[in-house]
């Protein structure tokens, strides 16, 4: 049972790690990335290439005065910043890092929470991230601050049915809600982003208004809002905002590859021979690898396309991406029962009312 | 271990919920009521059942008390200021709620401690799989007469807050002048 302990808290050192490397680097990779898509040189003076300026801003954060606004509501102020990183660092738990291995006699899966509930608990967690701009919004008492929390909450509820259907689609042919059974069905056959193309292309666009990126970051507009929910926020508190919008990314980039690019696995390479945490730390860095596309992607898009309206973005998440969504539910459930994806038959054999009721008699 | 666990989270749950029926400010209300919810949802996997524990708290705190703090922020509620137990009929409400929680609460115990012991929740009524074969087979019609229901709900919801003439879409056509007859 130890060694069973021991590797659970390998995979969350080795995941909490990886997280907390995301917001410097890609605060680098944001300012560069911008810098040459704008051609001009960007931040280069501190360190080489300016990687250490993610350091000097740490620095100033951390001295930086705390102010509270003299008419904020101070509880739920203060509470907000840090609930920002709540879905940040606990959604992490379900995504697998690696195969599944004996340890000590017993199969493992490498992963830090192989629960029957996998990626439904990874949505639960992530859809409380809302409340973090809810109270933000609310307890800064400030006009900018209200209007975009209140954005910000109608556009992720929005946006959230779009990617669950997506995501639901996804565990049709797995047949099962589990995300290590996702990659193996994805190793044993074909990548997802093939078969679900249109599902493919829903995720990817319903994560940007999920992290309120540009060109979906209407609940801290700049030329509207000045900063949105986290306009009375500065130094460390602004931080966690931060820190939590990047991590987000990195979560959900990491799911997006999960899903549909393999996760942990490569075609060709097999992770059985090594030692479980040489599998984990190379199924952790090819997962990253897969996961930095999609955090490319996201800084390539916020540089490339002007800001949506907030009826644009309505529009578009209710009668474009939801109705597509549902399209693409229906294509690959039918698929499925045709058996064209490879579906482990049978999926699901119900029970005649007449059996169930008998046994329900008999146990009582 | 495991009856900590159990031990914080029910006395958070019901903190939580007092707090809800108590505090004058509805955005705490709803908060507190986030906390109940979540913590319940916590028994709810000490009780083996996390496939519903995930359905709490997705349904319920990620989509149903957003949308509530999302009315209290639009409607701009604001702290309730009455003082106290002055209206008659306040008083009478209270009581009779109270009558009927606690006989509720009395008769689900006396269920399940009194004469005999209810059946534990077996893993068929709550696992994923099982859950799923009860749903499409026995439950069918209830299930799709329930989904149809919601439907109507929400095409009258629809009706019921439509105005009378639309707002121009994307604001790609001209508005006619003010005050024109």
């Amino acid at each position: 049972v130890s060694e069973q302990v021991l590797v659970t808290l390998v995979l969350l050192a080795l995941w909490l790690g990886a997280l907390l490397q995301v917001t410097p680097i890609m605060a680098w990779v944001e300012r560069r990335g911008s810098a040459l898509i704008q051609d001009r040189p960007g931040p280069n003076r501190v360190g080489p290439w300016g990687l250490f300026q993610a350091l000097a801003d740490a620095a100033k954060f951390i001295f930086k005065e705390s102010m509270i606004p003299a008419a904020a509501d101070r509880p739920l102020y203060l509470l907000a910043p840090v609930l920002a990183l709540v879905p940040a660092l606990t959604t992490f738990v379900v995504i697998p890092l690696g195969p599944t291995v004996e340890i000590g006699g017993v199969p493992r899966t490498l992963v830090v929470s192989d629960a029957e509930t996998g990626v439904l608990l990874l949505l639960a967690l992530a859809s409380l991230g809302v409340y973090s701009l809810v109270m933000a919004g609310y307890g800064s008492n400030s006009k900018w601050s209200l209007l975009g929390s209140v954005r910000a909450s109608a556009q992720m509820i929005s946006y959230e049915l779009a990617l669950t259907l997506a995501v639901v689609a996804v565990l049709l042919p797995a047949g099962s809600m589990r995300l290590s059974a996702v990659v193996e069905y994805q190793r044993a056959h074909v990548w997802n982003v093939l078969p679900q193309a249109i599902g493919f292309l829903v995720y990817l666009i319903a994560i940007f208004a999920e992290t309120n990126r540009l060109p979906f970051d209407l609940s801290e507009a700049e030329s509207e809002l000045v900063a949105g929910y986290h306009t009375e926020y500065g130094g460390m508190r602004f931080a966690l905002f931060f820190m939590g919008e990047y991590m987000s990314m990195a979560t959900l980039s990491s799911l997006g590859a999960t899903l549909y690019l393999g996760g942990w696995s490569l075609p060709g390479v097999d992770l059985t021979g090594l030692p479980w945490w040489g599998a984990a730390v190379v199924g952790l860095l090819t997962l990253a690898a897969k996961a930095s596309l999609f955090m490319v992607f996201f800084v390539w898009v916020r540089w490339s396309f002007p800001r949506f309206r907030y009826d644009q973005l309505m529009r578009l998440g209710w009668k474009v991406l939801l109705p597509l969504a549902l399209f693409n539910l229906l294509l690959v459930a039918t698929l499925t029962v045709a058996g064209v994806l490879w579906a482990t038959p049978p999926t699901l054999r119900p029970p005649s009312p007449r059996r169930w009721r008998r046994r329900r008699n008999r146990e009582r | 271990m495991e009856l900590a666990v159990f031990l914080l989270f029910a006395a958070l749950t019901l903190g939580s919920a007092t707090v809800v029926v108590l505090h004058r400010n509805p955005i705490y209300s709803v908060m507190s009521m986030v906390l109940t919810l979540v913590s319940l949802a916590v028994l709810f996997v000490l009780l083996g059942a996390p496939f519903i524990a995930a359905l709490q708290v997705l349904l319920y705190t990620g989509a149903i008390l957003v949308l509530f703090l999302f009315v209290i922020m639009l409607l701009n509620v604001q702290r309730e200021s009455s003082a106290g137990w002055t209206n008659a009929g306040q008083v009478t409400g209270a009581a009779l709620a109270a009558l009927v929680f606690a006989g509720i609460v009395g008769w689900l115990s006396w269920g399940a401690y009194g004469g005999r012991a209810a059946p534990a929740l077996s893993e068929e009524a709550v696992a994923l799989r099982p859950l799923a074969e009860l749903l499409f087979s026995v439950y069918l019609l209830p299930f799709e007469i329930i989904g149809l229901l919601l439907l109507v709900a929400v095409v009258a919801a629809t009706v019921v807050a439509r105005r009378p003439e639309p707002p121009l879409p994307g604001g790609e056509q001209v508005a006619a002048p003010e005050g024109e007859p």
